[in-house]
């Protein structure tokens, strides 16, 4: 049966990983390809890259982030962060990834995300959610600009249209729980993967092994990202990978 | 000297690099020229077989294919690239493809339960293989190896015997083939840490 997946995620600024509390306190966490490798021997299933560099002209950095990752590591790796357009798609998948998160540029233009599933498939154009609860309701709204702006979009009726829109995974970050190490918002993750049908990366809050646990039991998630637990060393990949299967969960070990 | 057939779709660099890792050389090429010339031929491919089949169409490359596997030369499907080599397929309508080995690529039904959770389409993550007919490709590789797979159409050979494997979700489909000279896989050996590099280094080494 299919597995589920455990994927590291490396924000990375200027060609370094660094990890921050709520999008803010950036930590330097390491070089990104010895630590894409590190992950690899240890069992990832895939990983992902987030470029947060702030201006374009540092975009040729996470290009040859993602080139030196593929010459040594033969798994998936998905790159998000200032994707715009075709053209970005395609210089990030010539560079070896597989393939790359679509955010504040489809909140812009949906059709983007369309134009990228028929250019390049559906198994590579993954749509990035960004979502805040609605204070007191359990609704959640779609931000961009890594969590600042309010879009007034539902996230729930957003994931639905993108899913429409040929997008072949939804990656959705709670912005309430990232950074806190209190586990993913369970509650939204189940929303959206009960709304598609498509697999479901729960993203945002992961503190300890039952957080993914959690993710994949209660939430239903096809995959858990995570970062700050795997870069500081609190648990190894092995590890989380052993405690799911200790408890029945479909792990590749 | 091993070529991978680029006409336009998707990441074959990563194909070129696992070759590269096990020591074999492998070109990536848009010319069908050198397709007849290679000893070997890989062909990737992601997206859709629609797009991907007017793309071999477009850029020639079916009549040096059908050549080289009636040579007997070693030919790797991969994913789509697997797919293109059946009869046709129903995606986006219906599609001819090589019809290299006679059957016919179906999409996964929608909301499929196993255990207590719905099927999520496309099959995409790290899933076990169950070698029925090992291939020399497959050489080394465990019963229950797991490896990377996404798409949402699987191929149905009508001839059962060609089946190298088989992978369950939700059905058991058939996600390898083996007919003579030709290999093909739905998973992605490139993207499967050390069993998909050994099946490219088997393939690199085939007589």
């Amino acid at each position: 049966m299919l597995t589920k997946r455990i994927i590291p995620c490396l924000d990375v600024k200027g060609g370094r990983v660094v990890k921050g509390v709520q999008f803010l306190e950036l930590r330097d966490a390491g070089d990104p390809v010895e630590i894409a490798e590190m992950y690899d021997h240890q069992g990832a299933d895939e990983l992902t890259f987030l470029d947060i560099t702030a201006s374009s002209d540092d975009r040729d950095t996470i290009v040859d982030v993602v080139r030196r990752t593929a010459e040594r590591v033969f798994m998936p790796l998905t790159v998000g962060g200032g994707i715009r357009t075709v053209e970005d798609i395609r210089r990030m998948l010539n560079a070896g990834a597989d393939k790359t998160s679509i955010n504040t540029a489809a909140v812009h233009r949906p059709d983007f995300v369309r134009e990228a599933a028929e250019r390049f498939g559906s198994q590579c154009t993954v749509v990035a959610i960004d979502a805040r609860r609605v204070p007191g309701e359990k609704r959640w709204e779609v931000h961009t600009h890594g969590g600042r702006k309010p879009t007034g979009i539902d996230v729930i009726e957003w994931a639905v249209r993108m899913e429409a829109y040929g997008s072949g995974e939804i990656l959705l970050t709670s912005m309430d729980c990232d950074g806190t190490k209190d586990g993913y918002d369970l509650e939204l993750t189940r929303a959206v993967v009960d709304a598609v049908s498509i697999p479901v990366i729960a993203s945002g809050g992961v503190g300890n092994l039952e957080h993914l646990y959690d993710g994949f039991t209660k939430a239903g998630a096809s995959a858990c990202l995570a970062a700050s637990i795997f870069h500081y060393r609190e648990y190894t990949i092995g590890e989380a990978k052993q405690y799911l299967h200790d408890k029945n969960v479909s792990v590749r070990l | 000297m091993i070529a991978i057939i680029d006409y336009g779709m998707g990441n074959l660099c990563s194909v070129q690099k696992g070759f590269e890792k096990i020591g074999a050389k492998a070109v990536i090429t848009a010319d069908p020229q050198a397709v007849l010339e290679a000893d070997r031929i890989v062909l990737p491919g992601v997206g859709a077989f629609r797009d991907c089949m007017h793309n071999l169409e477009e850029g020639g490359f079916v009549e040096p294919i059908l050549r080289v596997i009636a040579e007997g030369r070693p030919f790797l499907g991969v994913c789509v690239g697997m797919q293109l080599l059946f009869t046709d397929s129903v995606e986006f309508g219906l599609y001819q493809g090589l019809n290299v080995i006679p059957g016919h690529v179906l999409r996964f039904p929608d909301g499929v339960r196993e255990q207590d959770e719905i099927l999520k389409v496309p099959h995409m993550g790290w899933n076990q293989l169950h070698v029925t007919h090992r291939p020399p490709a497959f050489d080394g590789i465990k019963e229950g190896t797991n490896v990377y797979f996404v798409h949402s159409y699987y191929v149905k050979p009508e001839d059962e015997s060609v089946i190298a494997a088989t992978t369950s979700y939700g059905i058991d489909f058939c996600s390898a083939v083996w007919k003579d000279n030709v290999v093909a896989t739905q998973f992605h050996p490139e993207k499967s840490q050390d069993a998909g590099l050994r099946i490219l280094k088997n393939f690199a080494e085939i007589h």
